[in-house]
């Protein structure tokens, strides 16, 4: 029994830490979109290796095997797939449909063109009419 | 390996490709871990229908990524600590493999030992799927509708006009003859293979999800050859709209049914006289409901994204 047993799970850490920094260090979206896919992947193969039994064969019941992996990870595994991209589909519309209300997905020019409309809501709040020539001369300064 | 090279290269269209060869990279893994179904799932949703999705949007939001203006070390921190954490926490679980784990000691052996006298199904993942968790399935297969419903909404193709729908989109890759004949002679094979996939799915690894993901992966293959509008003529929009739901509806009136005849929801045993008739009836059946929600949204969600690339090209 040494600490190299463990290495199903040092993979699995190893991936998921991919993953995050792609999502965490990343400002365009469909390269998070993908750092979650890695993310995610790194989960199922946790539990898929969780369910592996040394010396065992698929669970599909013979008479010649009696040792068998465990099913029910399987069954979790094998529905998240097929639910994580139906959710990354949605994802990818939303990246589409701000891609074209903002004209780009790079999170920090997002950012700056929501800010903008912020300025110009509060002084139109203010009063300040005009607002738009004002914020025009200030940004050509 | 191939996941640090996605990390580091800022051409996304090679990204993509990465992800496809990733994904069939897990899809033998799994398949060495003796998870069958999930490897035929994996390889089918990751290295097909995903990369797709991913390089149709590509084409609507442009190929590369810009030079990263944060500073990395930040994330670069916190992330060797999450991981340095997630290390530490996994120096007392069970050693790989090993058959007295805790995981393989509460349900598993149930499921092992007397799935074959209750269910009659020899393959264990489609009994647990679809009979011993069969609630669970449906709160999936839900999702998966919802997820379809969303993309539907977000990317609404107004109505389109008599001159539009008349007009053929014609297919990019229509100069290759060669992948035209070979996918004219695989096409019924794919087809086919779903639907045994689909069937076969109590005896061998198979099952709903599968098989919806590989017949919608063998019709995306078939309009990226011959154009959106010859497939459209095939699957109109409103009827593969109207499956999404008919799937969903199935499992549920499966569950309703069963209730009529004196059972609990989904408890299937009650459907025929013989319990074990009866709990095959319920699984394909429920199955069979899986098959048709998984397949419409997939086919729907690729339509959608390819009519907006279209769209995106006549404005241009």
């Amino acid at each position: 029994m040494n600490i190299l047993g463990l290495y199903n799970y040092w993979i699995v850490v190893v991936l998921m830490m991919i993953g995050f920094y792609i999502v965490i260090a990343h400002e365009n979206l469909i390269k998070k979109l993908i750092g979650l896919g890695i993310f995610q992947t790194s989960v199922f193969f946790f539990y898929i290796s969780i369910g592996k039994v040394a010396g065992g064969t698929a669970p599909i019941l013979d008479e010649k095997y009696q040792l068998y992996s465990n099913p029910l990870p399987h069954v979790l595994i094998l529905t998240a797939i097929v639910v994580g991209i139906a959710t990354t589909a949605l994802g990818l519309a939303l990246v589409v449909r701000i891609q074209e209300a903002y004209g780009s997905i790079e999170e920090s020019d997002i950012q700056a063109q929501d800010t903008l409309d912020q300025l110009e809501c509060s002084l139109e709040a203010y009063g300040i009419e005009h607002a738009e020539k004002l914020n025009d001369q200030d940004f050509n300064e | 390996m191939t996941a640090i090279a996605m990390l580091r290269m800022r051409d996304l269209l090679a990204v993509v490709m990465l992800s496809g060869i990733y994904s069939l990279i897990s899809a033998s893994l799994f398949l060495d871990l003796d998870a069958v179904d999930v490897a035929f799932t994996e390889a089918a949703v990751g290295a097909g229908i995903s990369t797709l999705l991913m390089l149709a949007s590509l084409k609507l939001v442009g190929r590369f990524e810009n030079k990263s203006r944060y500073k990395p070390a930040l994330a670069l921190g916190v992330v060797l600590v999450t991981g340095a954490l997630l290390i530490y926490g996994t120096l007392d679980m069970p050693h790989f493999g090993l058959a007295d784990a805790p995981a393989h000691l509460h349900v598993a052996p149930r499921y092992i030992n007397d799935s074959m006298a209750e269910i009659g199904v020899p393959n264990i993942v489609t009994s647990v799927l679809a009979s011993y968790r069969g609630f669970d399935t449906l709160g999936e297969v839900v999702v998966v509708f919802t997820a379809g419903i969303g993309v539907m909404s977000l990317l609404l193709v107004s109505r389109q006009t008599k001159e539009e729908s008349q007009t053929m989109v014609p297919a990019d890759m229509q100069q290759q003859i060669i992948l035209r004949v070979v996918a004219k002679f695989m096409l019924p094979v794919i087809l086919l293979f779903a639907l045994y996939v689909q069937f076969h799915g109590d005896y061998g690894p198979g099952g709903g999800f599968q098989a919806g993901v590989i017949f919608a992966a063998g019709i995306i293959l078939y309009t990226m050859l011959f154009g959106l509008s010859n497939s459209q003529k095939l699957f109109k929009r409103k009827t593969m709209e109207l499956l999404t739901a008919v799937g969903v509806l199935i499992y549920g009136g499966v569950g309703v049914a069963c209730m009529f005849m004196g059972g609990n929801f989904l408890d299937y045993s009650v459907l025929r006289h013989d319990p074990v008739h009866g709990q095959h009836l319920g699984i394909l059946l429920v199955e069979l409901g899986v098959g048709i929600t998984v397949a419409s949204v997939m086919i729907v969600i690729f339509f959608k994204f390819t009519w907006r690339t279209v769209k995106h090209q006549y404005k241009e």
